[in-house]
């Protein structure tokens, strides 16, 4: 179940097809209901799947081809952009640091449970480089070591 | 790295862009500058739409999304007389690595993207039309959804345009990762709310397209183009380019320079960092062959000269990489990148991408073997024009091309089992 307010989000997004045409809106309504969630579970892709009146199994293809879904949950995502025009600019020497202050691999979580790093393919901002996406929706632009140390001292900031 | 503010001035001759500051987006702004007259002109002219058509053929506008196709011949293509529903996309999807110039044009100035689409649905009678934006930059994604409300509140969206008769209705939506959806037919399927994977061609999109019907896609920075070769004519946006590559085109230079941005040349870029020597570089985003340094400097930057050159043109993303370089290193990342975005649909592409990708990384990791560049050649021969879509050619191509030039390099790798510039970062 989601929240009234998620469902109104998803409402909004059904508007935007013509009649009958529903199934267009389940990029954004998980989008949505990620947003409320966290990840993505069995039953909150089951209750997309019946909101949208699809069945879940495609529901399901799409929530595991797209890349920015969380099929488990996660911590505070960070993304980086690892690719060559952002390697060749930074990006190769942040994503080192990023490990280590959170002592982590790309695709792993903090033992807290706070953090998740990931490495990421290009977001179309290679002139920021580095770049990285903060839980999918807050781009962070030219992240020095300094900047990436702001970063997570203001996310730890934020959890506690 | 140099400190740097956000927003760079294009200056005058980016036609698209020009006049902008970074936080004039909005439709006052956009009026203010002359916005919405082209589309204005139209309706109140009652131009015919095969006259549209025939001034952009006579632009000689290429799409910009990476193909360089005639986009007066693509709208021509458009059943005039089919009464049905036809659809208007614009490809958004901007995820090429070293291409972003389709952000700054979303997030600068959004509405000469709606009205350059404005015109384009009313030239084929679309009626409804769909922005598919990168799912990565979200607050581009939201302040294309303020701009879109902006232009409903004008009425410049609604039915009955200015009451004219012509009605058009625009909608955004934003993709979620996966850079398979910038191929046309992977965007329609993502569209219709469905896993990305490219359709059989034909029957092409003019003819099946969105939801199976009669549908034109195009990249933002070509509808972009739109207004001013209406309001100026096609002939004027023709003389403003090269014979047959009419305009201006935006190009994003990244990698080993001082100042990443979209910019005309390498100088604006603020030159080579630390002023090293340029190694090579790409000039069309990374699916497009590499050239060395030297054949790059004596080339001129428009479709036929780079063909000339060996590569492409492509999407306009320059990525330059200087003397400090190591070649071996900078394929693998390339190919990494191929083989994590491959859809899957076609076995050539699947299991060449991760073979591409298996073999460079033994050579780049001093396990590489005596025929390794020959394999890797024959397995790129084996993917290039054997799919369903053109990232399989995309995935070969830079392998290709990165062997053929810095071959030696390469062969280091395999004989020496360690790199010929160690200090790479
Ligand atoms: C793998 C792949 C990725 C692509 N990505 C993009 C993209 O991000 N943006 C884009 O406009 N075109 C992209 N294209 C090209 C589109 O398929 C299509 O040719 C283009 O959107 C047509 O618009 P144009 O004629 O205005 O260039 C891609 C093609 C392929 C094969
Ligand atoms: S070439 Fe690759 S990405 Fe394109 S359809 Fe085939 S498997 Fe998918
Ligand atoms: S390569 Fe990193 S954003 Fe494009």
């Amino acid at each position: 179940m989601l929240s009234p307010d998620s469902l109104k989000r998803i409402d909004r997004e059904i508007a935007k097809y013509p009649a009958g045409r529903a199934q267009s809106a389940v990029i954004a309504a998980l989008a949505i209901a990620q947003d409320e969630k966290g990840w993505l579970s069995t039953e909150t892709i089951d209750f997309v799947a019946s909101y949208l009146s699809l069945p879940s199994i495609l529901v399901y293809e799409v929530a595991t081809f797209y890349e920015m879904y969380n099929m488990r949950p996660v911590g505070n995502k960070i993304t980086i952009c690892t690719n060559l025009p952002c390697a060749l600019h930074g990006a190769a020497q942040a994503a080192v640091h990023l490990k280590q202050s959170l002592g982590i691999d790309f695709d792993e979580t903090t033992a807290d449970g706070s953090f998740t790093l990931k490495q990421g393919e290009c977001f179309g901002a290679c002139g920021d480089a580095p770049v990285l996406l903060v839980d999918n929706k807050r781009l962070c632009s030219w992240m020095s070591n300094d900047k990436i140390d702001e970063l997570i001292a203001e996310l730890r900031a934020k959890a506690n | 790295m140099n400190a740097r503010s956000e927003f760079i001035d294009y200056g005058p001759e980016a036609i698209i862009l020009a006049g902008l500051t970074g936080r004039n987006w909005r439709l006052a702004d956009y009026v203010a500058r002359g916005g919405y007259e082209a589309l204005k002109k139209i309706l109140t002219e009652k131009t015919p739409p095969q006259a549209i058509i025939a001034e952009l053929k006579k632009s000689a506008l290429r799409g910009r999304g990476g193909a360089g196709f005639p986009t007066g011949l693509k709208w021509s293509f458009v059943p005039q007389q089919y009464s049905g529903d036809k659809y208007l996309v614009c490809n958004s999807d901007e995820g090429e690595p070293g291409t972003f110039k389709d952000r700054d044009i979303l997030r600068y100035n959004p509405h000469v993207l709606i009205e350059g689409m404005a015109i384009a649905a009313y030239a084929m009678g679309c009626r409804r039309g769909y922005n598919y934006i990168h799912g990565e930059i979200w607050d581009t994604y939201e302040r294309c959804e303020e701009a879109l409300e902006e232009a409903y509140q004008a009425r410049y969206l609604c039915d009955n345009i200015l009451g004219s008769g012509f009605s058009f209705h625009l909608y955004n939506q934003h993709g979620f990762g996966a850079y398979i959806c910038g191929e046309e037919t992977a965007l329609l399927e993502s569209l219709e709310g469905k896993k990305g994977l490219p359709r059989y061609k034909p029957p092409f999109p003019a003819s099946y397209g969105l939801y199976g019907k009669p549908t034109t896609i195009n990249n933002t920075e070509t509808f972009a183009a739109v207004p001013w070769i209406i309001n100026r004519g096609g002939e004027a946006f023709l003389n403003l380019g090269r014979p047959n590559n009419g305009g201006t085109k935006i190009f994003s230079v990244s990698g080993d320079v001082e100042r990443p941005g979209n910019a005309k040349l390498l100088e604006m870029a603020g030159g080579m960092r630390a002023g090293r020597k340029l190694k090579a570089c790409i000039p069309g985003g990374s699916s497009m062959p590499v050239l060395p340094g030297e054949a790059m400097m004596q080339t001129d930057m428009d479709y036929d000269s780079i063909a000339k050159a060996g590569s492409m043109l492509g999407s306009g993303g320059v990525i330059v990489m200087d003397e400090t370089r190591c070649m071996v290193r900078s394929l693998l990342r390339v190919s990494y990148f191929y083989f994590e975005e491959s859809c899957g649909q076609c076995t050539p592409c699947r299991e060449g991408t991760g073979w591409l990708w298996r073999v460079l990384n033994r050579i780049e990791h001093g396990e590489g073997r005596n025929g390794d560049l020959e394999l890797l050649t024959s397995v790129s021969d084996n993917i290039a024009g054997r799919t369903i879509c053109a990232l399989g050619d995309a995935a070969a191509l830079p392998v290709k091309s990165f062997i053929k030039h810095f071959r030696d390099e390469f062969q280091y790798h395999i004989d020496h089992k360690r790199c010929l510039v160690p200090d790479y970062v």
